[in-house]
């Protein structure tokens, strides 16, 4: 058994399932209020992602940065959170909406349309080239944790230790103040909510700005790991992110968190191991198939998700 | 406030029509639109096929452009799968993200019995219905991964499945990867092989025809009926004894089979078969034709296949990709300002002299704004070189634009639009609208024309959150009333 490289994929699948686990936060959260796909965010992810580029090279570019490398960190994920939190307010407002008391797919072929402008107008603005965070320049790739197999790049250890103290104060927000309190009394039964004085309007533009700025801080800790980054890149974390939603249970906060870093550690494994455990037949690409397979089985057996509750049809 | 409807004692109440409806369906009645839609609804059946297959048995006939044909070939598959797609998404209201793939999968299987790769030729007669059963059949199999919840759990297995599709497909070797499988027999019917551009052509045609007339059976059926109500509400239909999640999976199957049928097509009428053909990219332009033509009407969702592809061709080409831009302007601008009847010629004239005012002042003051050229090379573009605003080297002749006032002006034009739809007053809206058309003309002629390829789909991005914003219907849908 090769130790050192299975400790490398835990590291990265327990990195890869960060990232996942904020987008599928902000996923869940819009789900559970207004029982609507937000098919549109992994699109925001990736205008996060654009917006930490940008932040970095006005600031001088990872080789020669105007501030210190901490600073920058923290205000690229400052500026991508604030950006992307008021993009989400906006698709909200506009595409969402105009559409609340339309049939159910309504709102969603307009999520549909988001995401394919969003995308479009970054590839308009930009180009289709990757981008490059260039964050080996930034922080040597020695600096880490190096204990025996145990070698972390202190990057990994800032995606999963911020994204660790986000979900924390996201659970604090839901758990004990009142804005919390509001979300989970809209997400019970958005009427009754209404009539017990709750703004629900305001709650839901507050839900999607949280769970967007997430979203734009999940991108920049992409950037940041991951390296390169390009107009299409939303479409895979939106994707893993609705899926470790659904199979850590849809709407719950601590389903998202656990379903992230399942999907992420699944991954990471099976681009490790797949090509062992298949005989060499099937390359490191397949591990999508691996992740498909959870996802489905999760439908079949448990469709309501890990920490999810049977939905109850209620008249 | 409420006026008694004319009495009519005579006359038995029709059932599910009361007062209310009946009176607005009397005044629907003297409209124009109202006469044309109950002429529509009194022709039979047969008439209306015919008239919807008419265009399109006639249209080679006049046409003798290679080009043309290879586009009406694609039209006619397109037409095919918006009608598939329209199954589930316009009889059912299931979002099915994964329809592109069973499109791929038919393509695929097309080239697993009828190519020199995979050393078999089957005859297209037998091939085409083997195709589509199987390729209903794997629709019905994803389909049923997800019976319990069918709805938006459905939306994410088969978003889920089309990206496996597109791994499996670039990645498996057995498909050859992002390189293809080419040169696929041509089709082969009972020993006579499709040679010519017309002969795919009319093969497609035919196969539209009896798709639209299966679906048209289809729908009028005890089926079709269970699917409406179903998409109406499902509870209530659950209730009157319908097998909710097996009406789903049938459409979901039924989609997925005529998916299947216009790959077969699409393989051969190409020759050849890449995985990236296939892609997200296909299946958003896919949702835009079933949403513009009106989700749910087959001679609506045939109509937005048209004209979507019809205008994707002319946008990849910078002088037709203008006149386009201007005629399709001018014409949702008098299509969404039709009350009060001044407003439309009002914006479009306030525009047009809005924008020599403006490049006059131009000209006068900060003459670096104008002395740019336009792109493209059209007729119309003469008139616009002396309209809209123009800076130099914006857009450089190899098509690339540079610089940040392009890109600026394009946020800028996002925001406003956006700024002005939160305006209530039609008089004011009116008036900031005049503004917004010019700043949408300066951005298109400084950056959109230039980059038509990415243009065009931010244009169906923006058309599909428009179009449920302000018309959910569709061009030729029927609005529904959602009861509370």
């Amino acid at each position: 058994m090769d130790w050192d490289k299975l400790v490398q994929l835990l590291v990265n699948g327990v990195t890869l399932g960060s990232v996942y686990a904020l987008v599928a936060l902000g996923f869940s959260m819009v789900y559970g209020i207004l029982k609507l796909l937000n098919l549109a965010h992994g699109d925001v992810l990736m205008v996060g992602a654009f917006i930490g580029w940008g932040v970095l090279g006005w600031l001088g570019g990872a080789q020669d940065p105007s501030v210190a490398v901490w600073l920058l960190i923290v205000l690229m994920v400052l500026a991508a959170m604030a950006g992307c939190g008021f993009l989400g307010v906006a698709i909200e407002r506009f595409a969402y909406r105009p559409l609340r008391r339309a049939p159910r797919i309504a709102p969603l072929i307009s999520a549909l349309g988001v995401s394919f402008f969003v995308q479009n107008s970054v590839l308009l603005l930009f180009g289709a080239n990757f981008r490059s965070y260039e964050s080996f320049d930034l922080v040597d790739v020695e600096v880490g944790i190096n204990w025996g197999p145990l070698n972390v790049w202190i990057l990994r250890v800032v995606v999963f230790v911020s994204a660790a103290a986000m979900m924390l104060a996201l659970w604090l927000l839901v758990t004990r103040t009142k804005l919390g309190k509001a979300m989970r009394a809209t997400s019970i039964d958005r009427e009754a909510a209404a009539m017990m004085g709750i703004d629900v309007d305001r709650v839901i533009v507050k839900t999607f700005f949280i769970g967007s700025a997430l979203a734009g801080a999940a991108g920049v800790l992409v950037g940041l790991v991951f390296g390169s980054i390009n107009h299409f890149m939303g479409f895979n974390y939106g994707l893993k992110g609705f899926t470790a939603a659904v199979v850590g249970g849809i709407g719950s906060i601590p389903g998202a968190m656990f379903g992230g870093l399942f999907i992420g550690l699944a991954e990471a494994l099976s681009v490790g191991y797949i090509e062992d455990a298949t005989f060499g037949r099937l390359g490191s690409a397949f591990s999508d198939l691996v992740v498909f397979l959870i996802l489905v089985a999760f439908m079949l057996l448990r469709p309501q998700g890990i920490f999810g509750k049977p939905e109850v049809k209620k008249v | 406030m409420t006026t008694p409807p004319p009495e009519k004692p005579d006359e038995q109440p029709r059932i599910g029509v009361d007062e209310w409806v009946a009176s607005a369906e009397e005044r629907r009645a003297r409209t124009l639109v109202g006469r044309i839609e109950d002429a529509y609804e009194r022709t039979p059946a047969a008439v209306k096929l015919l008239a919807l297959a008419l265009p399109f048995a006639i249209f080679p006939l006049f046409v003798d452009s290679d080009y043309l044909m290879q586009v009406a070939v694609d039209t006619l598959v397109f037409v095919l799968l918006a009608l598939g797609l329209n199954v589930a998404v316009g009889w059912v209201g299931l979002l099915d993200l994964g329809f592109v793939a069973f499109f791929g999968l038919g393509a695929y299987l097309y080239a697993a019995v009828a190519s020199p790769y995979a050393g078999r030729d089957w005859e297209a007669e037998f091939a085409i219905p083997a195709i589509a059963i199987t390729v209903a059949v794997a629709g019905f199999l994803l389909g049923s991964t997800s019976r319990r919840l069918v709805g938006d759990y459905l939306a994410i297995v088969t978003l889920f499945f089309l990206q496996l599709w597109l791994v499996v497909m670039v990645n498996a070797s057995f498909t050859r990867g992002p390189n293809g499988i080419s040169d696929l027999y041509p089709l082969e019917f009972f020993g006579r092989e499709v040679v010519s551009l017309e002969g795919y052509y009319y093969v497609t045609f035919a196969a539209f025809v009896l798709v639209v007339a299966f679906l048209y059976l289809l729908n009028r059926s005890r089926t079709g009926r269970a699917w409406r109500a179903l998409r109406e509400d499902e509870l209530a239909a659950e209730l009157m004894t319908m097998p909710v999640n097996r009406l789903k999976l049938m459409a979901f199957a039924v989609g997925a089979g005529i998916a299947g049928v216009a790959g077969a097509l699409y393989a051969p009428a190409q020759g050849a078969v890449f995985p990236l053909n296939f892609d997200i990219v296909l299946l958003i332009t896919i949702y835009a034709m079933v949403v513009l033509g009106g989700a749910g009407s087959i001679f609506g969702v045939t109509v937005g296949a048209v004209l979507i592809n019809a205008s994707l061709e002319a946008l990849s080409e910078p002088d037709d990709a203008s006149t386009l831009f201007y005629v399709a302007g001018v014409l949702a601008i008098l299509a969404l300002l039709r009350r009060p009847s001044w407003a439309a010629p009002a914006v479009l004239g306030g525009t047009a002299v809005f924008g020599f005012v403006v490049h006059e002042a131009a000209e006068r003051w900060r003459p670096s704004l104008v002395e740019g050229t336009t792109f493209g090379q059209a007729r119309i573009d003469e008139l616009v070189d002396s309209w809209v605003l123009l800076p130099e080297g914006i857009v450089t002749q190899d098509g690339l634009p540079d610089g940040a006032t392009g890109k600026l002006a394009y946020l800028g034009l996002v925001a406003a639009i956006l700024a002005l739809t939160l305006v209530r007053n039609p008089l004011w809206r009116a008036a900031g609208l005049v503004p917004v058309l010019y700043l949408a003309a300066c951005v298109w002629e400084n950056l959109l024309v230039a980059q038509p390829a990415v243009a065009r789909f931010v244009l169906i991005g923006a058309m599909l959150v428009g179009l449920m914003a302000f018309r959910p219907q569709g061009l030729f849908g029927r609005q529904r009333v959602e009861v509370v």
